[in-house]
């Protein structure tokens, strides 16, 4: 199972290539649309990539959820521990 | 024991003729700002759009598919009276009855040819496509007019701030008839009703009656990229795959221009080589649903972008949810 640091790490690189924010600058605290800039549909680009990688589903309903970097590592790890 | 003789057609079909009608009116994004709280950056980075056309009261439906009609005729040289069929694909013709086709058909010079509407909305010219590919070569008509036209303006609240900047009107034609060569592939269509709210006229005609608004259009943006952006592209691919034409034998992608961001996400999904020209009306024209792909491929030839005989893949896809995508060469 993938820890914590290993599925930000992931994601960081995920919301690099779709929006071009530097990796370190995706950590746990970061809102994605206040702090990183990500508009709402390269969220859902995120979202979709972020499924392949992690091989888990998310639910249009739950994007809304998914504010801060470490609701989406939150989310990915009860997708995968359920 | 008697027996009924069946239709013949012609073995292949294509796309013959090809026009489009845009309407005078340009309406930049600072017009929509009027009534909307945005920006023209938040605007053009959420969908490609720098400004659209909207039609003025003498530019109908009637009238924008008539225009489109004739072009498309002229481009294919056929003679009007050969039209065995129209098809027009509308959701803003706001009549229940009778369709618009016949009194098209008339127009054109083709009085008694077969001649209905399809409610298939952006998917619209791709269903109309393969509907006439199927004519032709089944044998029903020689030659089919296939229209997409809309005149989204008439249906959009102008004051609702994720649609009003994307809906615009216009319309397209092509004529489809028998080939010597395959000209349209094998459609890759389908729809998914349980997504039927995302896209939807908000209220029916009996609840707009008797107030002074028309239904407007509403949409739920995420899902909709979401589903246009991916599962979309995926059958893309699929048309692709049974026209049996591979990603770098291609000439023109000319997905319906619902938004440039969509079209970005696809192309990219699709993995397209650099060589592809992509359609990219949607930046001066807006999403004119049914009438995108025609109004695209006209100006990718005016461009010189586009030449005849080009490999065209075109996918459709929209409010239903429906879509359809073929593979075709240009007229």
């Amino acid at each position: 199972m993938a820890s914590t640091e290993e599925i930000r790490s992931n994601l960081a690189e995920i919301v690099n290539e779709i929006a071009g924010i530097p990796v370190e600058d995706v950590q746990l605290d970061k809102s994605f649309t206040d702090d990183l800039d990500v508009d709402s549909l390269s969220m859902v680009e995120v979202v979709v990539a972020a499924e392949e990688k992690f091989d888990v589903k998310i639910p249009d309903d739950e994007v809304k959820n998914l504010k801060t970097v470490g609701d989406a590592v939150a989310f990915i790890e009860r997708a995968q521990n359920g | 024991m008697s027996t009924i003789t069946p239709s013949t057609g012609a073995e292949y079909a294509g796309i013959l003729g090809i026009g489009s009608y845009r309407p005078r009116r340009v309406v930049p994004n600072s017009e929509i700002l009027e009534h909307i709280d945005s920006s023209d950056e938040w605007i053009q980075t959420r969908s490609g759009i720098k400004e659209r056309r909207w039609a003025d009261d003498d530019e109908t439906v009637l009238m924008m598919s008539v225009n489109a009609a004739k072009d498309a005729l002229t481009d294919s040289g056929i003679d009007p009276a050969e039209i065995g069929c129209v098809i027009v694909a509308t959701v803003t013709h706001l009549y229940q009855t009778p369709a618009i086709a016949t009194r098209i058909a008339v127009e054109v010079g083709a009085p008694t040819a077969a001649a209905f509407d399809i409610s298939a909305a952006c998917a619209g010219f791709c269903y109309g496509v393969a509907m006439a590919n199927d004519l032709v070569r089944g044998g029903s008509a020689k030659y089919v007019l296939a229209i997409g036209v809309e005149r989204l303006s008439d249906l959009t609240d102008r004051t609702d701030r994720s649609t009003a900047f994307i809906f615009a009107d216009g319309a397209g034609a092509a004529i489809v008839g028998p080939t010597d060569e395959p000209g349209i592939g094998p459609v890759v269509w389908g729809s998914d009703g349980t997504q039927h709210q995302v896209i939807s006229q908000k209220e029916s005609w009996q609840e707009a009656a008797g107030s002074y608004n028309w239904p407007h259009l509403q949409m739920d943006g995420n899902p909709v990229f979401r589903w246009a952006s991916f599962a979309m592209a995926k059958t893309a691919q699929q048309a692709l795959d049974v026209a049996g034409v591979k990603a770098e034998q291609l000439d023109l992608f000319v997905p319906h221009q619902a938004n440039m961001r969509i079209t970005d996400a696809m192309r990219k999904a699709l993995k397209l080589p650099e060589h592809v020209k992509v359609a990219r009306d949607i930046e001066r024209q807006g999403n004119t649903s049914a009438a995108s792909i025609p109004l695209a491929i006209t100006a990718m030839r005016e461009a010189g972008e586009a030449s005849s005989g080009d490999l065209a893949l075109i996918i459709g896809f929209g409010a239903g949810l429906v879509y359809a995508a073929q593979v075709i060469r240009v007229p």
